[in-house]
């Protein structure tokens, strides 16, 4: 069987009535996702080819090349199929519940990417979707609420707490306590018990996978590099997984919010950085890092990017930083903003807020990461568009453009 | 067993547990409730200490715990709460495993568990700790006698039933049905199977989750359970607050009397087991 736990992180911290499931899972994950049993591995690669659009590019960035005067490359994971790297373990997850027989699939959402991406592989695999989103959530991003509808899913909203991820999380967790025998649970992140850290990791490292032979073909050597943004970690992992055992530098760029403080009153985090910032805790069936108050209980974090609006991080990556292996950065809403309009510009890729971040370390960085750097575009941006809008109104960007276009009204 | 004062509660009898959100709405209400509650025949008590992230809990209970935890309540606060309790029934401390992690400057389940012997807490549940996860928190227990509770699911069979029941003390908690904490209207024939399984250890059972009227704790207890315990149907009666009816600490003595009555007339119904 393989290991719970990545040195002192990771474990199943689940209630009784789930452990069963997991332990089915466990199973499941070991025969065919690690063994290829009835050739499970074979039919996910060709499902991701035919019907997702893998291998993803990866291009050659020449403004930013000569902007920062290295070679920058970028993983295109933005052309996968839903417009983001979500695809890889939607699509992983739902054909091995498939293949165990269960019949309905539900997931979490925070800003809707996992929750379209895995509509999307139960609409393909004719699978039951129910998908939990936060009420506040449901409203900020209502074009992904309809995709899901378009695909068949059931949207059910939250409404306790702040109405976000971690709430949707901890709801979808409720249902499976009482569905597990014909429900599986895709999980959206390399987050949660045992073994879905791991197995997600795996459905994700396709990335990594397709981006080292790439640049090796491409430039005929390893990056000095590779940026990934950081929430959950999903892409994260993806994007450094075949590169750990490299001589790599790995940066996880978090969400720095608006600030790095920590309002204990208010229970407030004003940003998502739990690598940098938090502390060890237990959520969501995993021992990981935190944003918690110094009673345990769990801060409501915040980015411009609800993609990364999370309190927690995947157990393995941190680990790696633990480990050192893997360097946590933050960079803040304004500088991911700023990346979000100079990417557009510059290579005419809009980018998801969440991709933005990877951008805007690299912005300041640039001059510590080497000849060779790798950025992992995690998704495009079309679902930020009215984020964008009204955040770019509130602020004076360089280079953003000139919203007098919208005075005569939305 | 040790003769533990959990152990003690099961002796005459089968046990009503009832369960309130420590805190909801406030501390001093929560004292009167607990007492009100001893009044009408608890005969142990679980006081939730509220988490933020309360996976295995449905609707009623989650509300309770933002009611608490906007009202201020700390783990601090908690064990000062149940320091003046003084009820002569022991409380047994249902919370969630990360604040048992967290509290105190040591790494660990330890600084907790002394908190907890030192006001007076006889005994923990923590559904987001499994068996495999639980050893540190067992040992803690163990050195300072107090008794740990776990969770049987309807699905809990085999490896995993032994497991648990290698580790459990005080009680057993036997999980009616699948799903999370909540006031039902019928009583799951799962529960009798549960129970079954259970039949070759002598650690008392008590059946939760869905427990809302006399009738189902008469049931319950001719099945075979030892004890009853009901959390959502008397955390309901809190978030009503005072109505026509009596105050919220009259319908809790009401209820409760209701509950004991309906678990002691399915004790008669069926031979009591001997105990030493």
């Amino acid at each position: 069987m393989s290991q719970s736990k990545f040195g002192r992180y990771g474990g199943q911290y689940v209630p009784e009535a789930l452990m069963p499931a997991i332990e089915e899972l466990e199973d499941a994950y070991q025969r065919y996702v690690l063994e290829n049993e009835e050739g499970f591995v074979d039919d996910f690669r060709a499902r991701l080819r035919d019907f997702g659009g893998r291998p993803t590019p990866l291009q050659h960035a020449e403004a930013l090349s000569a902007r920062y005067d290295r070679e920058v490359y970028l993983k295109r994971e933005d052309l996968l199929h839903g417009g983001a790297h979500k695809l890889n373990n939607a699509l992983g997850q739902a054909l091995l519940a498939k293949y165990m027989g269960k019949e309905r699939i539900i997931a979490e959402t925070g800003a809707g990417q996992h929750g379209t991406a895995t509509a999307m592989a139960c609409a393909h695999l004719g699978l039951d979707c129910e998908i939990y989103m936060g009420e506040r959530d449901i409203n900020r991003q209502r074009p992904n609420v309809f995709r899901m509808r378009l695909n068949g899913a059931e949207v059910n909203p939250v409404t306790t707490g702040r109405g976000t991820l971690k709430e949707a999380i901890s709801e979808t967790m409720r249902d499976w306590a009482t569905s597990v025998e014909d429900t599986h649970y895709v999980i959206g992140s390399v987050v949660g018990p045992h073994p879905f850290p791991r197995m997600v990791r795996d459905f994700q490292a396709v990335i990594s996978e397709e981006a080292r032979d790439q640049v090796i073909e491409k430039t005929g050597g390893l990056p000095d590099s590779v940026l990934a943004c950081a929430g959950g970690g999903s892409n994260t992992m993806g994007a450094f997984h075949e590169f750990t055992g490299d001589d790599t530098d790995l940066y996880a760029v978090e969400a720095g919010g608006s600030s790095l403080e920590v309002d204990e009153e208010g229970g407030v985090a004003p940003n998502s950085a739990s690598l940098s910032t938090g502390s060890e805790g237990v959520l969501h069936g995993a021992r990981t890092k935190l944003l918690q108050d110094s009673d345990g209980q769990i801060m409501e974090s915040h980015s411009v990017s609800s993609g990364l609006d999370y309190a927690g991080v995947g157990p393995e990556l941190a680990h790696l930083v633990d480990e050192g292996r893997v360097t946590p950065v933050n960079v803040d809403d304004d500088g991911a903003l700023e990346s979000f309009h100079r990417l557009s510009q510059l290579e005419g890729i809009i980018p998801a807020l969440e991709t933005a971040h990877a951008f805007a370390f690299l912005e300041e960085e640039y001059e510590d990461l080497g000849e060779i750097v790798i950025v992992n575009v995690s998704g495009r941006g079309d679902k930020d568009l009215e984020s964008v809008i009204e955040e770019t109104a509130e602020r004076d960007i360089e280079g953003a453009p000139d919203m007098d276009v919208f005075q005569g009204g939305l | 067993m040790s003769g533990s004062r959990i152990d003690e509660a099961f002796a005459d009898g089968p046990a009503f547990i009832p369960y309130l959100a420590a805190g909801d709405p406030n501390i001093e209400s929560t004292k009167e409730y607990v007492r009100a509650l001893v009044r009408g025949g608890a005969d142990i008590v679980e006081l939730g200490l509220p988490f933020s992230e309360p996976i295995a809990e449905g609707s009623t209970i989650q509300n309770a715990i933002v009611r608490s935890l906007e009202g201020g309540m700390t783990p601090d606060a908690y064990f000062d709460l149940v320091e003046d309790l003084d009820i002569g029934v022991p409380v047994v401390c249902m919370t969630y495993y990360n604040l048992i992690y967290r509290y105190g400057e040591e790494e660990g389940p330890e600084p907790f568990v002394r908190r907890a012997a030192k006001v007076g807490i006889d005994g923990f549940v923590v559904p987001d700790l499994p068996a495999e996860e639980a050893d540190p928190l067992r040992e803690a227990c163990d050195e300072y006698g107090l008794d740990l509770i776990f969770i049987v699911a309807p699905t809990t069979r085999g490896e995993r039933l032994r497991r648990i029941m290698d580790r459990v003390s005080g009680y057993v908690y036997v999980q009616a049905r699948l799903g999370t904490t909540g006031a039902r209207t019928d009583v799951s024939d799962q529960t009798d199977t549960s129970l079954g399984r259970l039949d070759e250890w002598d650690v008392p059972k008590a059946v939760g989750f869905g427990i809302s009227e006399r009738e189902h704790a008469e049931r319950i207890v001719t099945g075979g359970a030892d004890g009853i315990i009901v959390g959502s149907a008397l955390v309901d009666i809190v978030a009503e607050g005072d109505t026509d009816d009596g105050t919220v600490a009259e319908r809790l003595e009401r209820k409760a009397r209701e509950l004991k009555e309906g678990a002691l007339a399915g004790g008669e119904s069926r031979p009591q087991p001997e105990r030493p």
